[in-house]
């Protein structure tokens, strides 16, 4: 029962507390490139989730099987890359074979989630901090996935109604995102403290 | 294909202003707004990229006939992550303070949408001499973005600039310019005064 209540406290840490998109800066080029209509943000999402949880669960393996065994800690950064890309290829091949429609909506956006710093930024991350087993690497991965999709669907609803509204000239496109995303962050600072 | 092929004044002026990495091409958004909450991290962040893509630029260029279309990306990530490992063992050795500041935003230089941009839109295409042209100036571009945001974003949430105190004695901090807020907020408006000024231009002219 511990056991399954840290997990959720993980999780939840990581969807709204340590949100990678709100606290950490990170994947903010999809989140500002694709969040124009909301379809395309949530299948964006359900994209990066499944390569996320895929990556991170590989990356630690890899890291503590492999890697720091055998003293080869220089070669992490190429490791992971490595890792990423493959799956990102994985997801790209489901996906012509599968959903064709959504695989050419996407466009160049799918290989780029290869660079999406997100992702390596969670792999990262989980070394950082040191996290020893693997349940909690994998409800971390899926719970940044998830906290992704659900800042970029966000952000998509927003974006989807301010096409209607009368931004100032200066402000249209991209600066009125940010200052958009500005306010989201502010919101959620809000669950701070929630839990550790 | 020759009005294609980009000119050594073209990557000049395309870097320092037409095409400035942040403000312009909206790329490279996490580092720039992860790490200027100071100067001394974001120049730091700042050379570290320009190293970064100096050296990705030189060797895509130099590699720029040997490569198949649908491994690019994976060839570039590759040639970018070993130099990335290059300036993260650095950093580490010489400026550790710097390197625990900055944390794993070194490591993120690999993904960052610039350096992929450039050996793609750049240095897959051109020769040598304009590649490295193009990367500095993209990368002084990027550098000088970021150390202005840092110094407005340090002004105001604690008052100083490269840690000397430039503002009066009864000044109070203002905390939200160091929280992801004031970095959202402080580059939103940075993109609206350049996009007032260009389209200024673009009238005049």
């Amino acid at each position: 029962m511990d056991k399954f209540y840290l997990l959720l406290t993980a999780f939840i840490s990581i969807v709204l507390i340590n949100n990678l998109v709100f606290t950490k800066f990170l994947g903010i080029c999809p989140y500002l490139g694709v969040s124009g209509r909301l379809d395309m943000a949530f299948g964006m999402g359900l994209a990066v989730t499944f390569v996320i949880t895929l990556a991170g669960v590989l990356t630690w393996l890899i890291d503590h099987m492999v890697l720091m065994p055998y003293g080869l800690e220089v070669t992490r950064y190429v490791c992971y890359i490595l890792v990423i890309a493959g799956a990102v290829q994985l997801v790209e091949m489901y996906l012509r074979k599968f959903f064709p429609p959504l695989y050419d909506s996407f466009g160049i956006f799918l290989p780029l989630i290869t660079t999406n710093c997100a992702i390596l930024g969670l792999c990262l991350f989980i070394n950082l901090w040191g996290i020893g087993n693997l349940p909690e690497v994998a409800v971390l991965s899926f719970g940044a996935g998830i906290g992704f999709t659900m800042a970029i669907c966000i952000m998509a609803g927003i974006r989807e109604n301010l096409n209607l509204a009368d931004v100032p000239q200066c402000l249209q496109g991209a600066p009125i995102t940010l200052i958009t995303a500005g306010l989201l962050t502010l919101a959620f600072m809000g669950f701070a403290g929630m839990v550790k | 294909m020759a009005d294609k092929t980009m000119t050594a004044a073209d990557a000049l002026k395309g870097g320092l202003w037409t095409e400035v990495p942040v403000l312009r091409l909206i790329l490279g958004m996490c580092p720039t707004l992860a790490v200027t909450t100071a100067v001394k991290p974001a120049l730091t962040m700042g050379l570290s990229v320009l190293f970064v893509l100096l050296c990705s630029n030189i060797m895509v260029s130099l590699m720029r006939n040997l490569l198949k279309p649908h491994l690019r990306i994976l060839m570039f990530t590759l040639t970018i992550a070993a130099f990335v490992t290059i300036a993260d063992l650095f950093l580490r050795a010489f400026t550790p303070q710097m390197s625990e500041v900055l944390g794993p935003y070194v490591p993120l230089i690999i993904v960052n949408c610039i350096i992929i941009a450039r050996a793609e839109a750049c240095a897959s295409k051109c020769g040598i001499f304009v590649s490295t042209v193009d990367a500095i100036s993209m990368g002084i571009g990027f550098t000088i973005v970021l150390c202005i945001l840092a110094s407005i974003r340090e002004l105001l949430s604690v008052g100083t600039i490269w840690d000397i105190p430039v503002l009066w004695k009864g000044f109070v901090p203002w905390a939200a310019m160091r929280m992801p807020v004031g970095a959202f907020v402080t580059l939103g408006l940075m993109m609206a005064l350049v996009n007032t000024f260009t389209q200024k231009s673009v009238r005049g002219s």
